[in-house]
């Protein structure tokens, strides 16, 4: 009888460390938010960026991912270069022509590789 | 027999002062809405919530609370769910413990607007009478609550007050409908009693402000791990019963936080109560939740059909 109850709970630790694994594991699965970015969201930077740079809490697909930069007129001012770091699917980047000064809008879409959609905007400020 | 009797008085007052279990997460547009332990929010979803342990002193007793709720999505807006719930009555008479009776729901969300950051869902929650232990006051008739559950978030708010739109709130408005009006009761003297079972209206809603939102759409305040995840909120829990032998309001505020991650989230409230009726004095709220969707997005945690 000990020796089963000892067995069982030799079982049941060992399926209860897995489900740990498996929820804490860096599997690419659930939704992608947006963890920080490149300038910072809402920041005001001294002096042109040379691109807008998104980390992400997910591995992305990159081709139903997107990320644009718009002016204050909603026109799209970015190189249209946006790619996924080679070395960290999860960081999408698009780089910039010289900006004037103003408030920048960032639109993202990450469609992250379970196919979960997630989608939003952000803003910063290029301070002359 | 004497303390049997009143521990089942107590039970039912304890039942009628626990919210629906129903919990859910959920996105609509940039927003995620926690799945807030207290008010049944409109999302759908695949999710299991165990334990979600609550202590709080009712009116002369003791009541500990450890429930589990398991709900699936039969399609990507219509989902089922059931729930457990045991419970633990102590006073200086006695521990009554068993679990009360089986939850089950239905949900339909049948509006979402992601620009708006706003959805809405009807459902129906069926306690299953006899299904519990009499011991803790699990009723011999069933008691099905139809509701209008929504969430609203306030995304769409203008820059002027960029710093509110972390705000959202979710409310659920509800009528339990016992499926007997009253009952005939017979004490240890043989003196009858008649025990009226009226309808009751349930309001509940949620107030939370999302840091995660904060970080990723406002403004970056410099928040890591782990408190760029937290959610601070407040719950309120009120029922009101509105005919046969109604009484006064009763309810709690609970002010707590809320930890979202990947998988799952815990939630931790304190929980006040509103008037003497609904308790003497403040208790506590623990919550461990799963995101199934997220955690086995290609099986379980897809929609049936």
């Amino acid at each position: 009888m000990t020796s089963s109850r000892a067995a069982l709970a030799a079982r049941c630790s060992r399926a209860f460390v897995g489900a740990l694994i498996a929820l804490f594991a860096p599997a690419a699965a659930a939704h992608a938010f947006l963890d920080h970015a490149s300038p910072r969201v809402g920041s005001t930077v001294h002096g042109p960026p040379a691109e807008v740079k998104v980390w992400f809490t997910q591995e992305l697909e990159p081709a139903f991912s997107a990320l644009r930069v718009l002016d204050k007129d909603g026109k799209q001012v970015d190189r249209k270069d946006k790619q996924l770091d080679p070395s960290d699917r999860a960081v999408m980047r698009v780089s910039l022509p010289q900006l004037p000064a103003g408030t920048y809008r960032v639109q993202w879409r990450a469609l992250s590789v379970d196919t979960h959609v997630t989608e939003g905007d952000f803003t910063f400020t290029v301070a002359p | 027999m004497a303390l049997r009797t009143q521990l089942r008085l107590f039970a039912l007052l304890a039942c009628l002062a626990v919210p629906a279990l129903a919990v859910a997460h959920g996105i609509a547009g940039k927003r995620f809405f926690p799945a807030t332990p207290t008010t049944d929010d409109p999302f759908v979803a695949d999710e299991l919530s165990l334990p979600l342990i609550t202590q709080r002193q009712l009116p002369d007793v003791l009541q500990t609370r450890i429930s589990g709720e398991y709900t699936k999505r039969v399609t990507q807006n219509f989902g089922i769910g059931f729930g457990v719930n045991h419970l633990r009555l102590a006073n200086e008479q006695g521990v009554a413990k068993g679990f009360d009776n089986l939850s089950l729901s239905a949900k339909y969300q049948f509006y979402k607007s992601d620009a708006r950051e706003a959805v809405a869902s009807i459902g129906v929650d069926w306690d299953v009478g006899g299904s519990g232990a009499k011991a803790v006051g699990a009723e011999s008739f069933s008691t099905v609550t139809p509701g209008l559950f929504v969430g609203k978030g306030f995304g769409d708010l203008p820059d002027s007050v960029k710093y509110l739109r972390p705000f959202a709130v979710t409310s659920a408005l509800g009528v339990a409908i016992p499926s007997r009006k009253r009952s005939t009761t017979i004490d240890d003297m043989g003196n009858e009693a008649i025990e009226e079972h009226p309808d009751v209206l349930k309001l509940g809603f949620a107030v939370e402000y999302s840091l995660p939102y904060l970080q990723s759409f406002v403004k970056d305040v410099g928040l890591r791990e782990p408190f760029n995840r937290l959610i601070p909120l407040v719950e309120f829990d009120l029922q009101k019963p509105i005919d046969r032998g109604a009484t006064r309001l009763s309810g709690t505020v609970n002010p707590g936080i809320v930890w979202a991650g990947r998988y799952m989230q815990f939630a931790l409230e304190a929980i006040v109560p509103v008037n003497s009726l609904s308790g003497s004095r403040s208790g506590v709220l623990l919550q461990v939740h799963f995101f199934i969707d997220d955690i086995f997005p290609r099986s379980f945690g897809r929609p049936v059909f």
